[in-house]
């Protein structure tokens, strides 16, 4: 019987030879990872409740940022991780099954080194064509919104196909990435040259058969399987209400922004800073508008300083924020005041889009297509 | 240890919210208050009327929105014995069976009709109401989950397992130092 990639995965964890969707399985946990401001202070009072010691310390990470995991190479195809944070499917992009869970959840993975899951369905999102300039994984996944709805709750989203192929890591991981919004448990990409090259620029060691081993069969099955041609597709805007009511650029532009952000979680490593920059060099932030930026991390940060990234979008009116800030009202840039949480306040709306919208959208003061300044037809 | 569930059945529809089980306004109360609104905007009467070991029939995303535990605490104090549905949001379906309340997928909601007298068996897998006659097969949970589920939660059970592996190991060393 041909496996897809998640049951591949979850069957080497759960020590079976084959497991189908529906199966419930107990999986030894490769990798248990938190961030360092939610995790350790919940789990050490729960683990000292049970009066437990952690199972395998050097399977543990705590990291400020999910994008770290990739730049130390502790994703690694066909791995089953679990995280006491509730976005970090990134991890996807390798090919390494991430998902979510809770502190109670994550204080039994930390005991016990093992976790409980159903395994799940898998959509299989099949992209052929090149990603026309100016749109980027994020639009995809806005797009994918629109067309799969929020509720893929007990499922997996597996990406495959030549615009997948041609996507580098930083987009990959913001594809995968943004899974949680679908309501799937995860998404994944199976491994190919290009994964197993970052892994080794990163300092992994990683086996040369990996990108065999960890993809679907052929004749897989897949619950649903939704085909899309890339090359027609033009950025995407996420409305207020819903990811799931996503529209084209062109039928959303106008809204006026006080306030736009391009920060970490997943909008703010190298390639997306220098997404901002391509559309803000020699241009400026339109009056009224305060732009933030809080790259990815340290690392990413010294890179862009490196390369004169931040020099073209400090120049162009950004303020900087400590990098993997991770909203623009987190504490980092001050104490919340009565109705701000942290990401808005009360009053507010939020649009998403990508860097590149982002970008245009902060140049122009309200919702606008990045592409006439890409081009150069706009100023 | 098997654990079948028998009781009467409440179907609801698709899109019942953790809000809808656990309501904002009242989660600072106790739960023996605070569990009165369980369901209340939908079923004005359940919290009243709901016995001991009844079944929850429910459509699609059962659980969605709001990240609440007390969604299925408040079901737990009320007696239900297990929730069925279409579709669960990961969250709830998670917190369900790590709080000890078995929740099973259930593609025929719609051919269970409120008062129906249902017979869960969640180990192997059966769903038998009693009053049409009709069975049906769910996946099963298996016996490693129905540990936690019957050890009432995930924190009970690692209690109870990691004071047994002490208890173990205490008794090797014993064993050790007799020999």
């Amino acid at each position: 019987m041909p496996s897809t990639l998640v049951e591949k995965i979850i069957a080497r964890a759960a020590g079976k030879s084959r497991v189908a969707p529906g199966d419930i399985v107990t999986c030894k946990v490769d990798l248990a990872m938190f961030r360092d401001a939610a995790g350790p202070g919940r789990i050490a009072p729960r683990l000292k409740e049970l009066g437990a010691t952690v199972w395998d310390p050097s399977r543990v990470v705590v990291v400020n940022d999910h994008s770290t995991l990739a730049q130390r190479a502790h994703l690694m195809p066909g791995a089953f991780c679990a995280s006491g944070d509730g976005h970090p499917t990134l991890a996807g992009a390798f090919g390494c099954y991430l998902a979510g869970f809770g502190a109670t959840e994550m204080t039994g993975v930390m005991a016990t080194g093992k976790i409980w899951t159903r395994v799940p369905e898998s959509v299989l999102v099949r992209l052929a064509g090149k990603l026309p300039d100016g749109t980027t994984a994020k639009d995809i996944m806005f797009f994918l919104c629109r067309r799969l709805g929020s509720h893929n709750s007990l499922k997996v989203i597996e990406y495959s196909g030549s615009t997948i192929e041609q996507l580098s890591m930083s987009e990959r991981m913001a594809l995968t990435n943004l899974a949680a919004e679908l309501g799937a448990d995860t998404a994944l990409i199976a491994p190919d040259a290009v994964t197993l090259e970052a892994i080794r620029t990163a300092g992994g060691d990683i086996d040369p058969n990996a990108a065999n081993n960890w993809r679907s069969d052929p004749g897989a099955f897949h619950e649903t399987v939704c085909d899309i041609d890339a090359s027609t597709l033009v950025p995407q805007i996420a409305r207020p209400e819903s990811p799931a009511k996503a529209l084209p650029i062109t039928d959303a532009q106008g809204a006026r922004i006080d306030q736009a952000y391009i920060g970490a979680y997943v909008g703010a490593k190298l390639s997306e800073l220098r997404m901002a920059a391509r559309v803000l060099k020699d241009r400026r932030v339109a009056k009224g508008v305060r732009l933030l930026i809080a790259p990815a991390s340290a690392q990413t940060a010294r890179t862009a300083t490196a390369d004169g990234t931040l020099t073209t979008l400090v120049e162009a009116g950004a303020v900087l924020l400590p990098t993997a800030t991770t909203s623009p009202s987190s504490t980092a840039a001050g104490f919340f005041v009565d109705g701000e949480n942290r990401m808005r306040h009360s009053d507010a709306d939020v649009y998403l889009g990508s860097p590149y919208t982002v970008a245009a959208s902060a140049i122009a003061g309200r919702i606008t297509d990045p592409r006439p300044y890409l081009e150069g037809r706009a100023i | 240890m098997n654990v079948v569930v028998s009781g009467w059945a409440w179907t609801l529809g698709n899109d019942i919210n953790a809000d809808v089980l656990a309501p904002g306004a009242y989660m600072k109360l106790p739960m023996e208050q605070s569990a009165l609104y369980c369901l209340q905007s939908i079923e004005p009467e359940f919290a009243r009327s709901v016995s001991q070991g009844d079944i929850l029939v429910a459509g699609y995303n059962f659980g969605l929105g709001v990240n609440r535990e007390q969604a299925v605490q408040a079901l737990k104090f009320l007696g239900v014995g297990a929730v069925l549905a279409r579709s669960f949001s990961r969250i709830f379906y998670r917190d369900a069976i790590n709080l000890g309340l078995p929740a099973l997928l259930f593609p025929w909601a719609d051919e269970i009709a409120t008062g129906d007298q249902l017979v869960v068996d969640p180990m192997a897998g059966d769903v038998r109401n009693v009053t049409t006659g009709h069975a049906y097969r769910v996946e099963p949970i298996p016996r490693h989950v129905m540990r936690i589920i019957n050890d009432g939660g995930l924190m009970p059970h690692l209690k109870k397992k990691l004071a047994r592996q002490r208890m173990e190991a205490t008794r090797q060393l014993l064993d050790d130092t007799a020999q």
